[in-house]
């Protein structure tokens, strides 16, 4: 199977570093915003974002969610895919607050739309922004768009966009398989 | 990762992976019924009818409080209101519910096997909420689930079902859903209330209360089913009291804290005393919370094997 390397470890860490400034750049000093990682693979990137915020940045005690969509899906029963939830974790209020949606890959963008019907369960937010890593163009069947994108990539239906993070995978990639 | 069944007849078609697949689930669950918001969409293409021909509160209001949170259509029918008072066979009743288009049907009847009888007759996917002194396998996994909750695992824990063993269904599907997790188990109760050949499902017999608590980590006690006795099985309900009781003085003797639980209706000052019931050791009202959680997650677990 062909691996093309869509993103190497230093171009990772420069995007994020942009991505970091863009949202300081909206939301200041994060009193009033809120950051949610989508569960399986935002978090690792809604974590590291916390973390430059944090370090280089100055910036402290921002609020970090994670949230689960499995039930908020719109396949249940429609196909072979087995779900498997992670955990859902929201120890703070999102009423009146800003929450930033953040995920690895933005694909058909019914990921995000099952997240927005799961995030009123706890509230309702003044608004909702996404940030992604990948944004897949041309592949959406919503319509849906980020508003923090890390590179825009068009890719065929087949293939698959893959992060790998230097904390569980050994290095910061992407790849195109 | 799905079940190995169909429908949930007993614990005794289950395998231990479907048992830990259900608490993965229920943890979920759990999570989801503590937000602002208790509600999740899974559901809301499934109708599902809860067919009660014993009485009951709790399970009946778990069941249907389960299914309005994975936003399911749900239809209750007890006999007391029902054309089963002019003489309809059970197979009728249910399939005229079924021809409105029904999901799955979750039963509660006074014959042992009920529940298999109707999965092998009907087209629906089927629980089975208690069936005579067979089974009640959803009780025996919430048993289950809170004792992990409290103790942090079922195996090597030393369980104790104390009572009417005899008519209990409750008991047979924890014995069956203990063994499986690997604990150990006891039974203690009067004579007349242990059936004759329990030891050949693995477990062992203690007439003593005393020791039988001393013994344990966690003591299940069962109230005595005065509505299935036929004959009387011991003297009065004063000296059943006085020999398998549990009361405070008793429990505060014990080399260690033991977790108590009971799956309800309590009868206080029988079986058990209020103060032990309301004691920071017991886990009964964990118990009823954890009810919901559990039947969530083996209704949307089952659900997801329905064809579209």
């Amino acid at each position: 199977m062909s691996q093309k390397v869509l993103l190497t470890s230093k171009e990772v860490n420069i995007i994020l570093h942009r991505l970091a400034c863009q949202l300081i750049e909206n939301h200041l000093d994060f009193s009033n915003s809120v950051l949610i990682g989508i569960q399986p693979r935002g978090i690792s990137l809604a974590e590291r974002l916390k973390t430059i915020l944090e370090t280089d940045y100055n910036i402290q005690n921002i609020p970090l969610g994670f949230l689960d969509i499995t039930f908020f899906r719109d396949d249940f029963r429609r196909g072979e895919k087995q779900l498997d939830a992670n955990i859902t974790q929201i120890d703070f209020l999102i009423e009146d607050k800003k929450v930033i949606f953040i995920d690895d890959v933005l694909f058909t963008g019914r990921s995000i739309r099952s997240a927005l019907s799961a995030i009123q369960s706890f509230g309702r937010p003044t608004e909702i922004e996404l940030l992604v890593l990948i944004d897949r163009r041309f592949s959406r069947h919503l319509p849906i768009q980020p508003d923090y994108r890390g590179r825009q990539v068009d890719a065929i239906e087949d293939e698959k966009v893959k992060v790998c993070w230097k904390d569980k995978d050994g290095e910061d990639a992407v790849y195109l398989i | 990762m799905e079940l190995s069944v169909s429908h949930l007849l007993g614990i005794k078609y289950l395998k231990k992976e479907d048992i830990d697949l259900i608490f993965e689930t229920a943890d979920h669950f759990k999570e989801v019924i503590n937000r602002p918001i208790k509600k999740v969409p899974s559901l809301r293409d499934i109708t599902i009818a809860n067919i009660f021909f014993e009485n009951s509160t709790r399970t009946k209001l778990s069941f249907e409080l389960a299914q309005k949170r994975l936003s399911a259509d749900v239809i209750s029918f007890s006999t007391a209101q029902s054309s089963v008072k002019k003489g309809e066979t059970l197979i009728d009743t249910v399939n005229n519910i079924l021809s409105m288009k029904v999901d799955m049907v979750v039963m509660r009847h006074s014959n042992p096997g009920a529940a298999y009888f109707l999965s092998q007759n009907v087209k629906a996917c089927i629980i089975n909420a208690g069936d005579g002194a067979h089974e009640h396998p959803t009780q025996a996994l919430l048993d289950s689930y809170s004792i992990k909750e409290k103790l942090g695992e079922v195996g090597g824990k030393k369980v104790v079902i104390v009572g009417d063993i005899l008519h209990s269904r409750v008991a047979l599907s924890n014995i069956y859903a203990l063994k499986m997790q690997g604990a150990e188990i006891k039974v203690c109760g009067p004579k007349t209330l242990i059936p004759k050949y329990i030891e050949s499902l693995g477990v062992t017999v203690e007439p003593n209360l005393r020791n039988a608590l001393e013994w344990c980590d966690v003591a299940n006690i069962l109230r005595v089913q005065n509505e299935r006795m036929d004959v009387n099985y011991f003297p009065s309900t004063r000296e059943y009291t006085q020999r398998y009781g549990v009361d405070k003085a008793l429990l505060d003797s014990l080399s260690k804290e033991i977790v108590i639980m009971h799956p309800g209706p309590i009868n206080r000052g029988v079986e058990i005393t209020s103060d032990v019931a309301d004691s920071k050791q017991s886990v009964i009202l964990h118990q009823v919370e954890n009810g919901v959680a559990i039947r969530m997650a083996i209704i949307y677990l089952l659900a997801s094997k329905l064809q579209q």
